[in-house]
C-alpha cells in the first residue's frame, strides 16, 4: 500500500500542517503509524487494526454484516432526504407520498431506494444471523455480541414495521391494524401496549405520529448505539470466527 | 483516595469502634442514590402518563342510527363511519359489530351469499354475528340498541349484549 516511488499528491497533502492538525499524524508508512491512524480516528477506533487474512475471504462472512451496515447508511441518507417532503399528519402523509412519486424531482428514485434497501436490509440481517449461527459464531467468546446482534435484528424489524405505516395507504392502515391487534393478544398488558403504541384505540393521526417518531428518531438512535457496540465487540472478542477451509484450501 | 480518608478518620476517633451502619459518607451516599432512584422512577411514571393521551379525537362510542322505518324488514345495513351493522328481522332490531374478532379488519356484508365476510383472513359470519368459517375466535358481538325519546335508534358500542336480545319496535 505504501508508495516507495516519488511522493504523490496524497502524500504531499498528508505532510501538510492542516492534515496533521486534523489527523494528528503524517503519512502512515509503517505498520505502527497505520495502527495509530486507526486508533486515533473516532470513526475507525472501534475497528480492528489487524485482521487475519482468512477472515477477509468471502466465504468467511459473505460480508453480510458489512452489507447490512451499508444498507443502514443508504436508508439513513435516503430517509433523511424523504423527511424534507413528508408531513406525518393524516391525510397529508398520503398526499406527500404521492407527491414524492409524481411531483418531486427524483422523489420516486429516493422512495424506491428507501423501500428496496429496507427490504434488502431485513433479508441481509436475517441471512447474517443464519450464517453466524451455522458457523457457531454465537459460541464463547462471542456470546455477548450474539445477543447484541439479536437486539439489532429486532430493531431492524421494528424499523421495517414502523416505516410500513408512513405511506398512510390502505396497505399500511390494515397492516398496522392487524399488527397492533396481534400486540393486544399479549396476556394482561396487551390492551395497554396497543393503546400506548397507537396513542388511541384506532389507527389514526396519533398512531401515524408515534410511528414516525419511532421510525425516524428513537429506533435509529438505538440502532446506532448497538451497531457501534457490535463492531467494537467483534474486535474485542478476537475478530470473526474463522474455520478450517475459510482460506479456500480443503481441510 | 478513600483509603487516605479512612486513615484520617481512624486517627481522629480511635476509641470509637465503627458502627454497623457504616460511615457518614456511606450513609449520605445511600441517601443520594435512593433520592436519585426515586426521582428516576418518578420521571418514568410521569413520562408514561405524558405518553397516554387523555383526549382522543375518535368516532363517538354512542350514536344515533336514525328512524327505525329507514331499515326494511330482513335487511342488513352497514354504517361505515360507526363500523356497525343494523340488522332488522322479524324478532326486531340488533346492532352487530363490523370489526372482525380475529385481527380487527372491517368486515363486509355480502347479500349474494347472505354472509358477513372479512377481506383480511377469510372469516365468515351470519348476519346475527355467528361464525361460519375462518380463523375468527369469537362471533361478532352485539351492541346495546335502544329507542330514544323521539323515536330514533340509539347504539352504545361500549355495552355488549347477548345475541338473543333484539329491540322490538
Amino acid at each position: 500500500m505504501a508508495t516507495s516511488s516519488a511522493p504523490g499528491a496524497l502524500d504531499r497533502l498528508r505532510a501538510t500542517r492542516v492534515w496533521k492538525s486534523i489527523f494528528r499524524r503524517g503519512p502512515a508508512r509503517t505498520n505502527r503509524t497505520r495502527s495509530l491512524a486507526v486508533f486515533g480516528n473516532l470513526f475507525l477506533h472501534f475497528l480492528p487494526v489487524k485482521v487475519r487474512e482468512k477472515s477477509l475471504r468471502v466465504r468467511a462472512s459473505y460480508y453480510l454484516g458489512s452489507i447490512s451496515f451499508l444498507l443502514f447508511i443508504i436508508l439513513t441518507v435516503s430517509g433523511v432526504l424523504l423527511m424534507f417532503y413528508y408531513h406525518p399528519a393524516a391525510p397529508q402523509a398520503y398526499r406527500d407520498m404521492k407527491d414524492l412519486r409524481f411531483v418531486v424531482s427524483n422523489g420516486v428514485f429516493l422512495r424506491n431506494i428507501h423501500r428496496l434497501a429496507a427490504q434488502l436490509m431485513v433479508l441481509a440481517v436475517f441471512w447474517h444471523m443464519f450464517h453466524v449461527f451455522y458457523r457457531g459464531g454465537y459460541k464463547p467468546p462471542h456470546e455477548f455480541n450474539w445477543v447484541v446482534g439479536v437486539v439489532l435484528l429486532i430493531v431492524t424489524l421494528f424499523l421495517s414495521y414502523t416505516g410500513y405505516l408512513l405511506p398512510w395507504d390502505q396497505l399500511a392502515f390494515w397492516a398496522i391494524t392487524v399488527g397492533t391487534n396481534i400486540l393486544s393478544a399479549m396476556p394482561i398488558i396487551g390492551k395497554t401496549v396497543r393503546f400506548e403504541s397507537l396513542g388511541g384505540n384506532v389507527v389514526g393521526a396519533n398512531a401515524l405520529l408515534r410511528f414516525y417518531v419511532l421510525h425516524c428518531v428513537v429506533l435509529p438512535l438505538i440502532a446506532i448505539v448497538f451497531i457501534a457496540v457490535h463492531f467494537w465487540r467483534v474486535q474485542k472478542d478476537g475478530g470473526l470466527t474463522v474455520r478450517e477451509g475459510d482460506d479456500g484450501k480443503q481441510p | 483516595m478513600s483509603d487516605s480518608n479512612d486513615k484520617v478518620a481512624g486517627q481522629q476517633k480511635e476509641s470509637v469502634p465503627p458502627k454497623s451502619g457504616g460511615t457518614r459518607r456511606d450513609f449520605l451516599g445511600e441517601i443520594a442514590a435512593g433520592a436519585l432512584g426515586i426521582a428516576g422512577l418518578g420521571s418514568m411514571v410521569v413520562t408514561y402518563q405524558y405518553l397516554s393521551p387523555n383526549v382522543l379525537f375518535e368516532p363517538p362510542t354512542t350514536f344515533r342510527a336514525g328512524n327505525p322505518d329507514l331499515y326494511p324488514m330482513d335487511s342488513v345495513t352497514f354504517l361505515l363511519e360507526q363500523q356497525v351493522y343494523i340488522v332488522r328481522t322479524a324478532q326486531g332490531f340488533y346492532a352487530v359489530s363490523a370489526v372482525c374478532t380475529h385481527l380487527g379488519c372491517v368486515t363486509q356484508w355480502k347479500p349474494e351469499d347472505n354472509l358477513i365476510e372479512c377481506p383480511c383472513h377469510g372469516s365468515k359470519f351470519q348476519s346475527d354475528g355467528t361464525k361460519v368459517a375462518g380463523p375468527a375466535p369469537r362471533p361478532l358481538p352485539h351492541f346495546a340498541i335502544s329507542l330514544t325519546a323521539d323515536g330514533e335508534l340509539s347504539v352504545d358500542k361500549l355495552e355488549i349484549v347477548g345475541a338473543n336480545q333484539a329491540l322490538k319496535v
